[in-house]
């Protein structure tokens, strides 16, 4: 952070010194990340022309209601005008600023590489131990609760795929087995795949000439032309607009090796559709929809790595559902929104906790889709406490270990229509170990499900026959 | 440095104010209690001329404030309601097609006017229906209307790019009757709930203030004032409670509008005191979630109504 001081500038007219006290000030802002425009700075020094500034609080309310435009920046507001107010006093306090400095600590600005750095340096060793803890407690927890070992699950991969040529291969492979080559190849195919998304009638109408409703204003200039007599009807239809989506994904240590893999997925989808909300997790929530809207996918990545402190940590997933839902549920799902959650399930939190969630979740958005990697293997069953308290409150519930199942997605998300989603009137009960014994199946358009009572668009997806007869169609 | 009055729009009020004092203590004598800080950006807001957007929880007093203002500016107050899909039709003009048709029609019959001239009628004032933002900026106002536009977040984007323009220019064009100039400019407050981003670009059009709920001293001073018929110890116990409430991880926090309805709805079941039974009734008055409700009732509630009554005795 550049030290300023805020003395009087010497040889220029007093009152040009106090504007360039206020161009300091709003330079300090933007240096702490505030995103403050010069007509805002234009507007602040209008206001002390008006009010009183030998008043603290005024100046004080006058500077935040011009430089402010969120609430989230009035923390960092405070801090830096406090310094600002102390300075513009005593030039000389310059220690007990260092002092402020070091307790202030805020995010990264884009404008001082340096100090970003630092924090990078620093938040990672912390989240560190933890992760390492975290890890092993989970390991003890894992083995209690289930006894196939994951990693047995996934190294068994299936047999039954007939090779029609290397890329087919590749498309039917776990993820979690690319070599560095196929993983560039995967990438390849991933950013040449195109993503639509079901839509939505808004409230808005737009011309169309066989429209549901008359277009009275175009109809009657026309009928100008016959002298008043409305010969033809003008019509309007309702407007269509992509649903939103939002994705929440897992990055945990147990994600690991999907996770830079779904990034590049996650990625792709950001850059094809209009309005996609990001947001990742392992112990706490961060949203990376700013991050990822970087045109490169490798410096969007970096740059996501970069934001995310708590990368391959523990699972908190009924936590980071929780903060999803109080501060930014009503932000972001609007409109018929559909939400795509990305994880194993290996949680170690309160099952309690994620069932209340995930319900709360479903109920706000239109579709609530669970994308598991684990899915695809054989014999796998979705047991783990996590998973068995959410799962009656999601209303499909996917594999996504492999381009295969990435296609499908892509079809399922294209093909969700207007009708609402038909859900059994669930309560919350608590969780106990023998409520759910369920298995994986696979429907006839190829999608691996599980049967959790009726779903996606009213119809119940019954049962069909057992993996290997359907594999086979593949 | 200095404000030059010729490069501003013209804004005319009947009731001027010259410092913040001033404004403030007008806005007391109207009882709308609040603090120096909102007194001193609404004194910019009239003095800079600049729209104002308020965001805040509901329930904090938001919208209340555009009216306070409109009354003691002793000017017309013009409500904008934004909802999904609200369009120009609806927020700017639109004209009386009924009328027009029936307008053609008598023409026809009578035959008495010329084709051009049933033009020129056709699409005159007469047949146009205002709607808010056009309203807001009519020559028919003799001084600057308050022009509220309430729950801006509601819209959709093509509605802020309509706002953008008519907050810089305060002009409307009408392509039948050509450009409508606000004669004087309107006092623009804009509200948002925050369930989605307003866009950058329009935020930085206006003043911004964040009404956060009110503290204690606060809450007790607005609720006095607005039931009266509230006795003092009930109404120290509800803000007690309401703000313990407030520490509670709730999905809504109750606010202001919550603590109104609660203390009316104590009231008219006559209670005098604060207890726990009469709390368990009305909960749902000022929670509005189930998991909320369920959260607080029993335990929660008891410890907040035992920490009303120590705080009153």
């Amino acid at each position: 952070m550049p030290s300023t001081s805020y003395r009087l500038f010497e040889g220029i007219p007093l009152e040009s010194q106090l504007a360039a006290n206020l161009l300091t000030l709003a330079r300090d802002l933007r240096d702490s990340g505030l995103n403050i425009g010069s007509g805002q700075v234009i507007n602040l020094v209008d206001a002390v022309s008006v009010i009183d500034c030998n008043r603290r609080d005024d100046f004080y309310s006058a500077a935040k209601s011009t430089l402010v435009t969120s609430p989230e920046q009035i923390p960092v507001f405070d801090v830096v005008f406090a310094r600002f107010w102390r300075r513009l006093l005593r030039p000389e306090t310059l220690e007990q600023d260092a002092l402020d400095q070091h307790q202030f600590d805020m995010p990264p600005a884009p404008s001082d590489p340096k100090k970003g750095a630092e924090v990078e340096k620093k938040k990672p060793q912390a989240g560190k131990g933890e992760t390492d803890k975290e890890r092993a407690v989970m390991a003890v927890e894992d083995s209690a609760i289930d006894d196939q070992s994951k990693t047995e699950d996934l190294d068994a991969l299936p047999e039954d795929v007939i090779v029609f040529s290397a890329r087919e291969v590749l498309r039917k492979k776990d993820f979690a087995q690319f070599s560095p080559d196929e993983i560039a190849e995967a990438r390849r195919i991933i950013s040449g795949m195109s993503w639509r998304l079901g839509t939505r009638e808004t409230r808005r109408l737009e011309k169309a000439p066989h429209g549901d409703f008359i277009d009275y204003r175009r109809t009657l200039r026309h009928s100008l032309k016959h002298g008043g007599v409305p010969l033809e009807l003008r019509r309007r239809r309702r407007k269509e607009k992509m649903r939103p989506l939002v994705l929440i994904c897992d990055i945990s240590g147990s994600m690991d090796r999907y996770s830079r893999l779904l990034l590049q997925f996650v990625h792709a989808l950001e850059q094809g559709l209009d309005s996609v909300e990001v947001f990742v997790f392992s112990t706490r929530l961060t949203r990376i929809t700013r991050e990822l809207r970087k045109k490169n996918v490798d410096s969007a990545i970096e740059q996501v790595v970069k934001s995310v402190h708590d990368w391959s940590g523990g699972t908190r997933i009924g936590e980071s559902i929780k903060a999803f839902n109080y501060e930014w549920s009503r932000r972001v799902l609007r409109s018929g929104a559909t939400v795509v959650m990305i994880s194993d399930g290996w949680d170690r939190g309160d099952p309690q906790l994620l069932a209340t969630e995930m319900a709360r979740l479903q109920r706000s958005c239109r579709r609530l889709i669970w994308l598991n990697p684990l899915l695809g293997a054989p014999g796998y069953q979705p047991l783990t406490q996590g998973i068995r308290a959410a799962l009656p409150f999601v209303d499909a519930f996917l594999p996504i270990h492999n381009l295969k199942s990435l296609e499908a997605l892509a079809r399922l998300l294209g093909d969700m229509d207007d009708s609402p989603p038909v859900r059994a009137n669930r309560s919350i009960r608590p969780v106990s170990s023998d409520s759910l014994q369920m298995k994986p199946f696979v429907n006839d358009r190829g999608h691996l499900l599980v049967d959790v009572g009726p779903m996606m668009d009213g119809k119940r997806i019954e049962r069909s026959g057992s993996r290997e007869r359907t594999a086979a169609r593949h | 440095m200095t404000v030059s009055p010729a490069a501003l729009p013209h804004q005319h009020t009947g009731v001027t104010f010259d410092s913040v004092d001033q404004l403030a203590a007008r806005l007391a004598d109207e009882r709308y209690i609040t603090d120096r800080s909102l007194a001193t950006t609404l004194f910019l807001t009239l003095q800079l001329r600049k729209p104002l957007l308020l965001e805040g929880e509901a329930g904090v007093g938001k919208t209340e404030i555009a009216k306070v203002l409109a009354d003691i500016l002793e000017t017309p107050l013009i409500r904008l309601q934004c909802y999904e899909g609200l369009d120009a039709n609806s927020a700017i003009y639109e004209w009386d097609y009924p009328r027009q048709m029936l307008y053609l029609q008598t023409i026809e019959a009578t035959g008495e006017i010329g084709r051009e001239q049933a033009r020129r009628d056709l699409f005159g004032e007469e047949f146009l229906l205002k709607r808010p933002l056009l309203q807001a900026i009519d020559a028919s106002h003799d001084r600057s209307p308050v022009l509220l536009i309430d729950e801006v977040d509601r819209a959709d984007q093509e509605l802020e790019a309509f706002l953008l323009e008519l907050l810089s220019d305060f002009q409307v064009t009408v392509p039948e009757l050509g450009t409508i100039r606000a004669e004087h400019v309107p006092i623009v407050i804009l509200t948002s709930n925050r369930t989605r981003e307003i866009h950058d670009a329009l935020k930085r059009r206006c003043l911004y203030f964040w009404i956060d709920f009110p503290t204690f001293e606060k809450e007790f001073r607005i609720l006095t004032a607005k039931v009266p018929d509230a006795p003092e110890r009930m109404a120290a116990q509800i803000c007690t409670f309401t703000q313990g409430l407030r520490e509670v991880d709730l999905f809504k926090s109750p606010g202001m509008a919550e603590t109104l309805d609660w203390a009316h709805a104590l009231l008219a079941l006559g209670t005098k005191s604060l207890n726990k039974d009469a709390v368990d009734d009305t909960l749902g008055v000022i929670l509005k979630y189930q998991e909320d409700v369920d959260r607080v009732r029993g335990e929660v509630a008891s410890v907040l109504v035992d920490r009303a009554e120590r705080a009153v005795d």
